[in-house]
């Protein structure tokens, strides 16, 4: 019954405001209170809207710099706990804001789905995902060249932890070396060369067994399964969402890494906006920080609005300004005036940076409304 | 076999290992090998390190043998009776100078009661922990160290009598108080280092409390009579120096009055106190602008023509004259000659400096503060025995600073000023402050040292008692008459056109980029323009080629540098630092073509 005063309101009103206000009303609200409440929230949401000509990009500026200057070089600790280390503080927001290819430590949030994610088996699902190679499965390889052989004690716990058998791994061994005989005992496997190498070949076919992939996701160097609420995850050192949402068991709607691009490439360049957000506002919550999430929304949009990543520096939205005069105000002054002046750029003076240096007034608050006189009158 | 390395270089080896390193301590405490030889006996390494470089730090100990040390009683009245002296003890093996190696594999005891058969050393004094400076804080063993610290940097800048000749020296930057006191409550270095015969501070009554919120955020409240007394009067001396230099040719500068055909010549008046040698007398009560050495210089570019006539007026004004804002007396006038010879003269302005607001003063436990007020007599709080204080300080600078030897001081001083003695504040080896207590409680007044005091406005007994007693205070080099600077207009530069900047120069007050930003945050946009109109210029335009153009003044037209008057001029406002990046650009080889459009 009241669904058509709210549908009226579609558009002009965000829709969580809508809902907030359906939810909050009781059901036997009257059509007129309805009414009497939705234009009132109405008003009030206009009051709270920018006006043309605010300078929300340097006040978001501002809201991020100034606070950002307190950021401590603490972080909390939980004695007891294995923790591993991830990069925070100011040095994080820079590699964020950045928009940095290579981070300094890449990590994934494992989220599982519905029966696995209560910590039965946690352990053995977390050592399914570690990247292992040969060397950790084996207590030791051992050269022997009298024969020629090489031998490898097979720790037979740790190949417990995957379900394997010696003679899995042995297979295993012989699909990537095909040249070379493998034999699998109870304990050891025996790798001889097919036909008569010399020993130095041996000895750095015996460095490529150890290094030899087994079992888990590739770059996926350390894992810990923390309890995170009611759940469990699984954090990881090293990302490959891409094999990870392959995995049965993980829960591919909240799983996430760290590596903007990463998510940009699989996910799409509006989960990299939202890892953007996210990964600041952690960053800021951790450093006890209260930054109001609006102005960070506007930093991750701008990074992200030409659809791909930018980072907020000479190569990466600065480069975007229409601006002969504001590039060069900004780094490389030079390298800006010469590049522009070969193909014969105009600087329109647009915008704030340029207005200031030729001494104009600003295109912004009381410099942008213009005298205009209707003629026809 | 033990390795021996000398300064790092392996040297031998030996079989005893313990024996030789006796052996070499033996040797040196008897004069036998030189005292600044150490020696280590690394058992790790298996390894002997003798030490004889330069440059190691090495510091005094005494020898301990057997758990006794081997200065006697009987040293330390010789000591005392000067018939030996602590060379004599070096040389004796009573006292030796450890370096870091050899300290490695020494015991050192602190006290002489912790002395046990395995210590080696004893430390002479267990203030010297700490070095000269941090030792001249009172009290310091109740403080948190750093506190301690910045007392004994604050002290590093006090004004005070830092040398019996300073009449006879001219030093850049000096003060010298008026009435420098020798502190109540002092230390043993104050002895040692001969502070009494520098010392660099007053000894002032004091009182804890509020006043008006005038001593805020470490300021202090000053009693206006204290100050008219003396208390915190220093002179303030600065030289001025100017030489006459040879130029090529045989040319010199001359120090003179300068003629009236000297280029850039001032005026009568500025140069009125110049006596005939073109420099000022003494006690002349010189200002901003009075030139105090005259002197004019060759001029800077000879022309074919001028060498003819040298001398007749082509010389350039090139005197010394006080810069904006100061002032002073002549003190001191020194006529001499530098290492080439040339003639050198040295003047020396002196100036009375009366504590002023924001004057900055600190006691010695770097409790600073700047002057908040100055407060006629008649209207300081006084006790119940009628005693006003010199110094009103802010309780709310303790709580957390946690510096107690300043308060413990307070009660020091007032029992040294009642007894009429010293009080002895060596650090770990002062005057118990019980004792002090229970002194100052026999003089009749309590023992926690806080006094019943009255408003002097009102006249009202205050409900709280205060904290009064005395302490060492002393006056800091920084003063306000050398640092306030304003400007609303005055001299700019000349390639930028943009205000200079600092005080020396009168310069303005810089709005930065990011005081930019908030103008621009704040929408105030004209406010902006407004701020940054310090070099605003008004250039011609020519609208056809996009250059500045130039006003013709004999056509009385405004012409392009390229089409003449053959095209559109306008005036264009800007800032002048634009229009030199776009002549910068053109020397670039870079075109920067202006397009105009209607302003409206």
């Amino acid at each position: 019954m009241s669904a058509d005063i709210f549908m009226t309101y579609e558009g002009k009103l965000p829709t969580s405001i809508i809902e907030e206000v359906k939810q909050l009303l009781p059901a036997s609200a009257s059509q007129k209170r309805i009414e009497n409440v939705l234009s009132a929230v109405y008003e009030e949401y206009l009051d709270t809207l920018e006006e043309a000509g605010d300078a929300v990009g340097i006040v978001a500026a501002e809201s991020i710099g100034e606070p950002s200057t307190q950021m401590v070089l603490r972080t909390f600790h939980f004695a007891g706990v294995s923790e591993m280390q991830v990069t925070s503080g100011l040095p994080r927001i820079i590699e964020v804001f950045d928009a940095r290819k290579t981070i300094q430590t890449p990590t994934m949030e494992i989220y599982l789905r519905e029966p696995y994610n209560a910590g039965k088996d946690l352990k053995s699902i977390a050592q399914r995902i570690l990247e292992t190679t040969v060397d950790d499965y084996v207590s030791s390889i051992s050269l022997d060249i009298s024969v020629p052989q090489i031998v490898l004690a097979v720790d037979k716990q740790a190949l417990a932890h995957i379900d394997w058998t010696v003679d899995m791994l042995a297979k295993h061994i012989n699909k990537k070396f095909k040249k070379f005989k493998v034999a699998a005992s109870d304990k050891e496997i025996t790798i001889k060369p097919g036909k008569e190498k010399n020993i130095d070949d041996l000895v750095k076919t015996r460095e490529r067994i150890k290094k030899t992939f087994v079992n888990g996701i590739k770059n996926v160097s350390q894992v810990l399964p923390v309890k995170r609420g009611d759940e469990f995850i699984i954090m990881t050192a090293g990302t490959n969402l891409k094999d990870v949402f392959e995995l049965e068991y993980v829960d591919t709607t909240r799983t996430i890494s760290n590596d903007l691009y990463e998510v940009e490439s699989l996910l799409g360049i509006e989960a990299a906006r939202q890892l953007i957000i996210d990964e600041t506002v952690k960053v800021l919550r951790t450093q006890g920080l209260n930054i109001d999430v609006r102005h960070i929304m506007l930093v991750a949009d701008t990074m992200t609005m030409t659809g791909e990543l930018q980072g907020i520096n000479r190569t990466g939205i600065v480069r975007e300004k229409a601006s002969v005069l504001a590039r060069a105000s900004f780094e490389t002054p030079f390298k800006h005036l010469v590049n522009a002046s070969l193909v014969g750029e105009t600087d329109e003076l647009n915008s704030v940076v340029e207005n200031v240096m030729v001494n104009q007034p600003i295109p912004l608050g009381t410099g942008l409304p213009r005298l205009v006189v209707r003629r026809d009158v | 076999m033990t390795e021996v390395y000398i300064d790092h270089k392996y040297a031998g080896t030996v079989k005893n290992a313990e024996d030789f390193v006796e052996k070499i301590l033996t040797e040196r405490r008897i004069g036998k090998i030189s005292i600044h030889v150490n020696v280590l006996y690394e058992r790790d390494m298996d390894a002997i390190l003798i030490e004889t470089s330069t440059g190691r730090v090495v510091r005094p100990l005494l020898v301990v043998k057997e758990g006794k040390i081997l200065l006697t009683q009987r040293h330390v009245d010789q000591l005392h009776s000067k018939e030996l002296s602590w060379t004599d003890l070096v040389k004796q093996g009573i006292i030796e100078y450890l370096d870091s190696t050899e300290e490695e594999g020494a015991l050192v005891a602190f006290d002489e009661a912790d002395l046990t058969k395995q210590h080696t050393h004893l430390e002479i004094a267990p203030m010297s922990i700490v070095g000269l400076t941090t030792s001249l804080v009172p009290f310091g063993q109740h403080n948190h160290g750093v506190r301690n610290a910045q007392g004994a940097k604050n002290q590093k800048q006090a004004v005070g009598f830092y040398a019996a000749n300073f009449y006879n020296r001219n030093d850049m930057d000096l003060s010298i108080l008026y009435y420098p006191q020798i502190p109540i409550v002092h230390t043993i270095m104050h002895e040692l280092s001969d502070y009494n015969k520098h010392p660099s501070g007053q000894n002032v009554t004091i009182a804890v409390l509020s006043y008006e919120g005038y001593n805020m955020e470490d300021a202090l409240v000053i009693n206006k009579g204290s100050v008219q007394r003396g208390f915190g009067r220093s002179a303030y001396f600065r030289p001025v120096i100017s030489e006459e230099l040879r130029y090529s040719g045989g040319l010199t500068d001359n120090i003179t009055v300068p003629d009236k055909e000297t280029k850039g010549y001032r005026s009568e008046h500025e140069y009125r106190f110049l006596e005939d040698d073109g420099i000022v007398y003494p006690e002349a009560s010189v200002a901003e602008g009075d030139v105090v050495i005259g002197k004019t210089s060759p001029p800077r570019f000879l022309s074919a023509m001028d060498e003819y006539n040298l001398e007749t007026n082509s010389r350039r004004e090139s005197s010394v004259s006080l810069k904006h804002g100061e002032e002073g007396i002549i003190d001191f006038v020194l006529l001499t000659e530098n290492e080439e010879g040339n003639k050198l003269v040295q003047v020396r302005i002196r100036e009375s400096r009366i504590p002023e607001i924001g004057d900055k003063f600190t006691s010695r436990h770097g409790q600073k503060g700047v002057i908040g007020l100055l407060v006629p007599e008649a209207d300081i709080p006084f006790t119940a025995s009628g005693i006003r204080p010199d110094i009103i300080f802010g309780p709310h600078g303790l709580p957390s600073r946690m510096t107690v030897s300043h308060l413990i001081e307070i009660i020091g001083g007032k029992v040294g000023a009642l007894s009429g003695r010293f009080i002895d504040s060596t650090l770990f080896e002062s005057e118990k402050e019980e004792d002090l207590r229970k002194e100052l409680g026999s003089h009749g007044f309590s023992e926690s040292g806080q006094e019943t005091m009255f408003n002097a406005v009102s006249g009202e007994q205050y409900i709280a008692r205060v904290m009064v007693g005395n302490m060492y205070y002393m006056r800091l080099k920084h003063m306000v008459a050398n640092k306030l600077h304003s400007r609303a207009r005055g001299p700019i530069q000349l390639l930028t056109r943009q205000p200079t900047e600092g005080r020396a120069k009168e310069g303005g007050l810089r709005l930065g980029e990011m005081e930019k930003d908030t103008f621009v945050a704040h929408g105030a946009s004209l406010l902006l323009k407004e701020r940054f109109d310090s070099d605003r210029t008004v250039v011609p335009v020519c609208e056809r080629s996009g250059l500045l153009g130039y006003y013709d003044a004999r056509k009385r037209k405004l012409m392009s540098p390229v089409y003449g008057e053959d095209s559109e001029v306008s005036y264009v406002e800007m800032s002048y630092a634009f229009k030199l990046m776009l002549d910068e650009l053109k020397s670039l080889g870079i075109y920067p073509r202006i397009e105009l459009e209607g302003k409206y």
